[in-house]
């Protein structure tokens, strides 16, 4: 019979890594078995081979591992995720391995969670206007089918009630096709994975959607294939099955940390905050997965959520992924505290797929006059609340009370919405000229004459 | 053969042994499914290969072959409206052979080998002829005449040329070296890391216009000058890089997407077919050459990227023509650096960065510059360089930053403040500056007005003085201002509000031909002047000035069509002098 072939000959432990000794043909990035103590069974990948040596990272971890009894197999392949139509309505762990008790998927096609790259020459532009139902989004920074946009956040705000609103409310107009949710944690806690679970429950979204799940006290090296697996899923159920995916991958922050524990234990010269030098380009390789293909009908759209630590947007994680992902939903504790859900910063927050998702046919004409019309605005009456404050309200012009008095209505009755309201893209517009209706006519330089004929006073 | 054997496997570097008689910079193919790779390193038995695919499944003992030969581009006609990956690869038949994902071990020439393109040769053999004299051209685009030269490296007599149609592999003549006799080809080839050979460089003098008004008023780049973009993300640096290749005067237009937005590729792939050059009516493609290395795609490639680039622009720029070249982002061109550099364990200087990162960032910029081009006939060539620069959380002290702008001559400096005030280009007229101003004065005032630079000196002047009038309005508020610095306000919120800002996204605003600059720039300080004179002799009040209607026109300057231009700036102008008489 044929033997399987265990080598008893770790030689070094490090952390989450493990050094084998006299291995021949290890290949880089092959999955490996561990087997700790009698029957655990353990996975890895590596990470190096040099000589005849390779260096593991250990998925689950090294406890217990020991360096004389735990044997240790090359699997000769890379991380394998078993795909088929049946993975929807089903939760992995995040490994890819099914977690909710239920029978194995019987594979389709088996997929490297790797991935490749799209070829750029492949895609097709982005820009079939998804409808959110909120105004922040919608009206200002505008989400397309295939874009990637990450919601920056901190830790307290409403992050989750918001992409759990917009997982619910999302649709393309005139569109009823097959659409479905992938959702990966990354070192979430139990509530707040159980908190999507029941959101997706409760709106019916449930039965489609795939979950990988890492939860906090899982283990961490494990994250660094969760958003791998995720995508995986999601490329098949995008490109072989034609659906329209929407991606949550939560919280980044925990990947990026679990990647910086296997670069200090590999010893590697650190970037900025001990983070690794290829943070941008691991990064990338992860978002850039989303997107549409010429020919294809499904697409894949990207919403990543990452809790800047202390709110810094410099901080090497927004402020990598900024750089690559087409735009940013940045969350603000100023408006959290003013009681404005969802708290969204409308001045630093950009869709950059905006203007090829919006206008004539799409949403409005008006569309992108108006929106560029309201943020020009909203930062004067920012501007003029800043003055407020140094000088006191003695010190403002009319015009820069006009502005401050547009900001707080902006906030109020824009920005503001109830977690369950779902607004249509023609009642966020007209809220927009409602407000603009506040500003004396000679203001208003970023709207067509056209436009301001026609909705500013509308005829009725 | 010989074949080397793996030793080490790590991340995009690979060590192997046993390619004794290698040198530096050679191509090797990895593994039995033959990666590309070249040498970076040799010590002792081990060379040091950086792979430009993926290596995963790679392992010790796996075959490595050389080739013993640098990384080479080919340069002939079927450069144009292509676009490649970064190692010179044809992504188009990439997605032919291997479908829409990009797998391994494709090995592709650059330029289509069955395409025929009509030969027609310029000179008459016999006749001696030296590197780089033009034998012949073939139209390549309607916008583009393809020049064939004799390859810098070769001089000889020629014996022998054809007109007619052939691919690029078939001879269209021969030429004798010596005793040797060489068939010539429509194409050569050419070490992308080694600089093309030309006469001598030239100082520039001609402007670069680029319709985009903040730059060619204020910040205006000299043909065959160079360039940096640095901004924090959001800023608008892809934007604004876009809007060069668009509407650049150049004959020859270079687009390196080097690790950035897959979509930004498939962004320029649509929109330039689309897009008429505001010369020739002609789509903007047909001059066009684009080189995708996105962020997904290996990261050793990209360090390759910038290189094929600017070799091809070399290339073009030795034929006489003006090429500029853009690229996004040379940041992470300075990342994939440092990424091999840490791999190959070397000392890293400033943040992890290589301590060669300033060196390398010097001699990429250093290969452009206006060139008397090698061989006959005589003629001038350009090559301009913009490179965008992606500083981590929009620091300019960040090394690459830092380094780039010791090179260059330009500087358009991006701020995130303007760009949440949706003012775009986000360019800081505080901040930019371009060295160029003094040597473009006599082009300048040839191509536009005599009195340009001093305009813009003029306006740049009232912006300056706003900022300071600011700091104080920020103090103790706006009614302190004495009358006149109130109207420097007014006159500077003109300048920011109806010059600087352009909307690249609508049809009239997006390009502004230098002329009607000068004339919406003379408009808003004639507005200034005319206000200021009513101001000082009481004949109005600056609430006045505020309010006049006449402002609403202004306003509107931008989307006067350039045909319409004469007529209504001189409408405007009399409305100015009516309304302040």
């Amino acid at each position: 019979m044929f033997e399987i072939k265990y080598h008893k000959k770790i030689s070094e432990i490090s952390g989450p890594l493990i050094l084998i000794k006299g291995v021949e043909g290890a290949k880089y990035l092959e999955l490996v078995e561990i087997i700790v103590g009698e029957k655990e069974r353990r996975l890895g990948q590596v990470l190096e081979v040099y000589e005849d040596k390779a260096l593991v990272q250990v998925f689950e971890g090294t406890r217990e591992i020991d360096l004389s009894e735990t044997k240790v197999r090359f699997l000769g392949e890379g991380i394998k995720m078993p795909l088929s139509r049946d993975i929807v309505g089903r939760i992995f762990d995040g490994l890819g391995r099914v977690r909710d008790g239920g029978p194995e998927i019987i594979p389709e096609i088996e997929r490297d969670i790797n991935g490749a790259p799209i070829n750029p020459y492949a895609r097709e532009y982005p820009n079939e206007f998804i409808q959110t139902g909120i105004s922040a989004i919608d009206g200002l920074n505008t989400l397309v089918r295939g874009q990637k946009l990450p919601i920056f956040s901190g830790s307290g705000l409403p992050h989750n009630l918001l992409a759990a609103q917009i997982a619910r409310q999302a649709r393309v107009l005139g569109e009823e096709e097959e659409f479905a949710v992938v959702f990966g944690a990354m070192g979430i806690t139990f509530e707040e994975a159980n908190f999507f679970i029941d959101s997706f429950e409760k709106s019916g979204a449930l039965e489609r959607s795939v979950l990988f799940l890492n939860l906090a006290d899982e283990p961490a090296i494990e994250r660094i294939a969760t958003p791998r697996a995720a995508l995986t899923a999601a490329e098949y159920l995008a490109f072989n099955l034609d659906m329209h995916v929407l991606v949550i991958l939560t919280d980044m922050t925990n990947y990026c940390e679990a990647l910086r524990e296997i670069s200090a234990a590999r010893k590697e010269v650190p970037g900025r905050r001990g983070y690794p030098g290829y943070l941008y380009t691991d990064l990338a390789s992860i978002y850039e997965r989303c997107g549409r293909i010429k020919g294809k009908k499904g697409s894949i759209t990207l919403m990543p959520i990452l809790t800047m630590p202390e709110d810094d947007k410099t901080h090497p994680i927004p402020d990598l992924t900024g750089y690559i992902t087409e735009g940013q939903i940045i969350l603000s504790r100023s408006l959290q505290r003013k009681k404005v859900f969802p708290p969204i910063d409308v001045l630093p927050s950009l869709s950059r797929l905006r203007d090829k998702g919006i206008g004539k046919g799409k949403t409005r004409e008006d569309h992108a006059d108006l929106a560029n019309q309201l943020f020009a605005c909203y930062a004067k009456g920012k501007e003029a609340e800043e003055l407020e404050v140094i000088l006191g309200e003695a010190a403002l012009t009319e015009l820069d009370k006009i502005y401050l008095r547009f900001a707080e209505e902006f906030e109020k009755r824009f920005v503001s919405q109830g977690e369950y309201e779902n607004r249509t893209i023609e009642d966020t517009l007209n809220i927009g000229w409602e407000l603009l209706r506040l500003i004396p006519k000679e203001e208003l330089k970023r709207i067509r004459e056209e436009f301001i004929q026609k909705y500013l006073y509308p005829k009725e | 053969m010989k074949v080397g054997k793996i030793y080490k496997v790590s991340g995009p570097l690979v060590v192997c042994k046993g390619l004794e008689g290698s040198r530096m910079y050679d191509v090797c193919y990895v593994g039995e499914e033959k990666l590309i790779g070249e040498i970076i390193a040799l010590s002792g038995d081990l060379t040091y290969i950086q792979v430009y695919e993926d290596t995963a499944g790679l392992g010790v003992n796996d075959p490595v072959f050389p080739t013993y030969q640098p990384l080479m581009v080919e340069l002939g006609p079927g450069l144009i409206s292509s676009i490649f990956d970064g190692i010179q690869r044809p992504l188009d038949k990439i997605r032919e052979i291997a479908g829409d994902f990009i797998t391994r071990g494709i090995i592709l020439p650059a330029l289509d080998r069955e395409k025929k393109w009509y030969f027609k040769p310029l000179i008459k053999p016999p006749i001696e002829v030296f590197g780089g004299d033009i034998i012949g051209e073939v139209s390549e685009t309607s916008l583009v005449i393809h020049k064939i030269m004799i390859p810098p490296d070769i001089a000889g007599e020629l014996i022998e040329l054809k007109e007619g149609e052939f691919t690029v592999e078939e001879p269209i003549g021969k030429i004798r070296v010596k005793d040797k006799i060489i068939d010539l080809k429509l194409y050569h080839k050419w070490p992308v890391r080694k600089e093309r050979p030309y006469q001598k460089k030239l100082p520039p003098k001609e402007i670069l216009s680029t319709g985009q008004r903040v730059v060619d008023t204020f910040f205006p780049i000299a043909k065959g000058g160079t360039a940096c973009v640095p901004g924090p993300f959001g800023s608008g640096k892809t934007v604004i890089q876009h809007q060069f290749s668009k509407w650049a005067d150049a004959q020859i237009v270079i687009f390196i997407g080097c690790g950035e937005r897959g979509n930004e590729m498939t962004d320029v792939l649509i929109e330039f077919p689309k897009l008429k050059d505001p010369k020739s009516g002609e789509p903007l493609m047909k001059r066009t050459v684009l080189i995708a290395n996105t962020s997904n795609m290996p990261v050793a490639a990209r360090e390759a990227s910038v290189y094929t680039g600017i070799t091809i622009g070399e290339y073009f720029r030795d034929m006489g023509y003006s090429v500029t070249l853009q690229a996004d982002s040379t940041s992470r061109w300075a990342e994939a650096m440092r990424e091999i550099s840490g791999r190959l364990e070397e000392m890293p200087g400033e943040e992890g960065y290589p301590a060669y990162l300033q060196r390398r960032i010097a001699e990429f910029y250093e290969r452009a510059g206006r060139v008397l081009a090698l061989g006959r006939p005589e003629r001038e060539g350009a090559l301009s360089v913009i490179g965008s620069v992606s500083p981590p959380g929009g620091d300019l002290g960040d090394p690459v930053v830092q380094a780039t702008l010791r090179v260059v001559k330009v500087f358009w400096s991006l701020e995130d403040k303007l760009a949440y005030q949706r003012h775009f280009p986000a360019i800081s007229w505080l901040n930019s500056y371009s060295l160029y101003q003094q040597d473009l004065i006599e082009d300048l005032s040839k191509k536009v007005a005599p009195d340009f630079i001093e305009l813009s000196k003029e306006a740049m002047a009232i912006l300056e003085k706003e900022a300071e009038l600011l700091e104080i309005v920020r103090l103790i508020g706006k009614d302190t201002l004495s009358v006149n610095d109130r109207l420097i306000l007014e006159a500077a919120r003109i300048i920011r509000e109806d010059f600087l800002h352009q909307n690249a996204f609508l049809e009239i605003d997006t390009y502004t031909s230098l002329k009607k600059q000068y004339e919406m720039l003379k408009i808003c300080l004639y507005f200034y002047e005319r206000a200021k004179k009513a101001l000082n002799e009481n004949r109005v009040t600056i609430e006045d000035i505020e309010k006049l209607k006449v402002r609403e026109r202004i306003a509107k300057m931008k989307f006067i069509k350039e045909e319409e231009m004469e007529k209504e700036f001189s409408e405007i102008k009399k409305e100015i002098e009516e309304c302040l008489k």
